[in-house]
């Protein structure tokens, strides 16, 4: 087991008040699997992911990232768009985490030039984020994941500002850097397209507390594209079962 | 001429001409506020409509400045009062930013800081003059102990709403990609506060003129202050408004340095 939680929860407290985002969570994510959450707004699943980033601190419970021994950071997280540092160029943003590890130099060259190449960034190495547009700078964001060469990734809603066009191709081009690595994904996402193309395995959360109450296995072979998952019968299936789970949550919670 | 009109091409291009027109009069507007109030100046005070004794017109006032120039005792006071300026403005920013920086970044130092700043920042440093002079001396240090007060209260302050204000996501970043207490510093806190902290030095900038010209009032015997102040009570009031304008020279000189400086430093932006 690459990820593991064991009854994991976190309550926020202010001013005698206190919500509990998350509620017991077990959860076992296997080495080199791509698992998808999806759930309503503040369901918690941006909680567990800062959890499992380093930072949040669980109230309760347990995690552990399963080290493979080599000199590796535990995770890196993939950040919404904003996540992307103005004052660092393309390139230094790319190796923001092997520097801050202090990784030698010529490996921190080597491996910024072969992710900036693979997410076609290397002619604007040498802008800064303002310069481009927001496909580009997610494409930094994971680059600066990949490139910190982790044991698992986290990565939280990192498509949901784009249009859609530029969401397809983020979408095949992190399938394509991940099929390479075949690192450990856990991916939090609104859209529910974006998961059934993405994982192998969907979990549902509801809210309020935030529980994971259903999962999906997607079996779907291997490369997908977004053509084959909305022509298959299985996965418009699942499409409705995940629609209605989320019309129910979001229904519950409003009454 | 009809055929013309219809070509979109020279439609849009006619109106290009038309903005760039319009660019060039506001450049224009810019010269000639300026012009404009020197020559109703030289006006007034020609016909006798103001008191040429007491403002002089401005023709005067430039040769005043060119036969002080003339002497090199002009020079004297700019440079004295130049190097007054820079090494108080040095000491006054440099701690600001290291001591504004620390207060930024961690909550504890800034709780205690705080205070002692917010208390300290209303008393203008003019008015420590005194007390300044009795621990410093009338030599040079207590000058540029005096700008150093004055500058740095607009820079510390500055320094701790940058880096306050960096948007928090950045730091989750360096968090998550577990950078040092040194990286913080360097990598995120100084780069993410320079905006603001920079807006601090050009108003402490400003500041370090006003002060230097009223503390050479008080205690030098050099100075652009002392050129004006002397030259005051012994009414020759060219000489007063040459120094007047260098001030004003000075100040406006300086901000053009330091905004060139700030493209130059924040390339990003």
């Amino acid at each position: 087991m690459k990820i593991s939680m064991d009854a994991l929860t976190k309550v926020f407290y202010k001013k005698g008040q206190s919500v509990t985002a998350l509620e017991g969570i077990n959860l076992g994510i296997e080495d080199g699997e791509f698992v998808c959450l999806i759930g309503p707004s503040g369901c918690g699943k941006t909680t567990l992911l800062r959890i499992l980033a380093g930072l949040e601190k669980p109230s309760t419970g347990e995690f552990a990232i399963a080290s493979s021994g080599q000199d590796r950071p535990l995770q890196s997280m993939v950040f919404q768009e904003r996540g992307v540092i103005p004052w660092l160029t393309v390139k230094e943003n790319v190796s923001f985490g092997l520097k801050m590890r202090h990784v030698p130099k010529a490996i921190v060259k080597e491996r910024t030039a072969y992710y900036l190449e693979k997410v076609g960034l290397d002619k604007f190495a040498h802008l800064y984020p303002k310069e481009l547009s927001g496909g580009m700078k997610q494409r930094v964001s994971i680059a600066r994941a990949f490139a910190n060469d982790p044991e698992i990734l986290l990565m939280d809603e990192p498509f949901a500002a784009l249009d859609e066009q530029n969401k397809f191709i983020l979408q095949e081009e992190l399938l394509s850097i991940w099929s390479e690595t075949k690192k450990t994904v856990l991916f939090i996402t609104h859209s529910i397209d974006e998961a059934l193309l993405l994982s192998d395995r969907i979990l549902l959360m509801t809210s309020q507390p935030g529980r994971i109450n259903e999962e999906i296995r997607i079996d779907m072979p291997r490369p997908r594209t977004m053509e084959d998952v909305r022509s298959d019968a299985t996965m418009t299936d699942h499409f409705v079962r995940i629609r209605n789970h989320l019309d129910r949550e979001v229904q519950g919670s409003r009454t | 001429m009809k055929e013309l009109k219809h070509d979109p091409h020279a439609v849009e291009q006619e109106e290009w001409k038309k903005r760039q027109w319009k660019e060039r009069g506001k450049q224009l507007l810019t010269i000639a506020s300026p012009v404009f109030i020197l020559l109703l100046w030289e006006v007034v005070s020609r016909t006798g409509i103001v008191d040429a004794r007491f403002f002089p017109p401005p023709t005067e006032i430039v040769g005043t400045f060119v036969s002080m120039s003339a002497s090199g005792e002009l020079f004297h006071h700019i440079g004295i009062s130049l190097v007054r300026i820079f090494a108080g403005f040095l000491l006054g920013v440099i701690p600001a930013i290291v001591i504004g920086l620390f207060m930024g970044l961690y909550s504890p130092i800034r709780h205690f800081f705080s205070p002692l700043i917010m208390a300290l920042m209303p008393i203008p440093t003019l008015a420590l003059l005194p007390i300044i002079l009795i621990i410093f001396g009338v030599g040079e240090v207590s000058k540029i102990v005096t700008i150093a007060g004055s500058v740095f209260f607009p820079v510390v302050i500055n320094t701790v709403a940058g880096v306050v204000n960096i948007d928090r996501i950045y730091l989750d970043v360096a968090t998550n990609y577990g950078a040092d207490s040194k990286n913080f510093f360097f990598k995120i806190a100084l780069p993410g506060a320079l905006p603001v902290m920079l807006e601090g030095i050009q108003m402490g900038q400003a500041i370090a003129l006003l002060t230097i010209v009223a503390a050479e009032m008080m205690g030098a015997n050099s100075g652009i202050g002392y050129l004006i102040w002397t030259s005051y009570k012994a009414f020759l009031l060219p000489e007063m408004f040459v120094g007047l304008v260098l001030i004003s020279f000075f100040g406006y000189l300086f901000s053009l340095l330091l905004r060139g400086l700030q493209s130059k430093l924040l390339p990003w932006r």
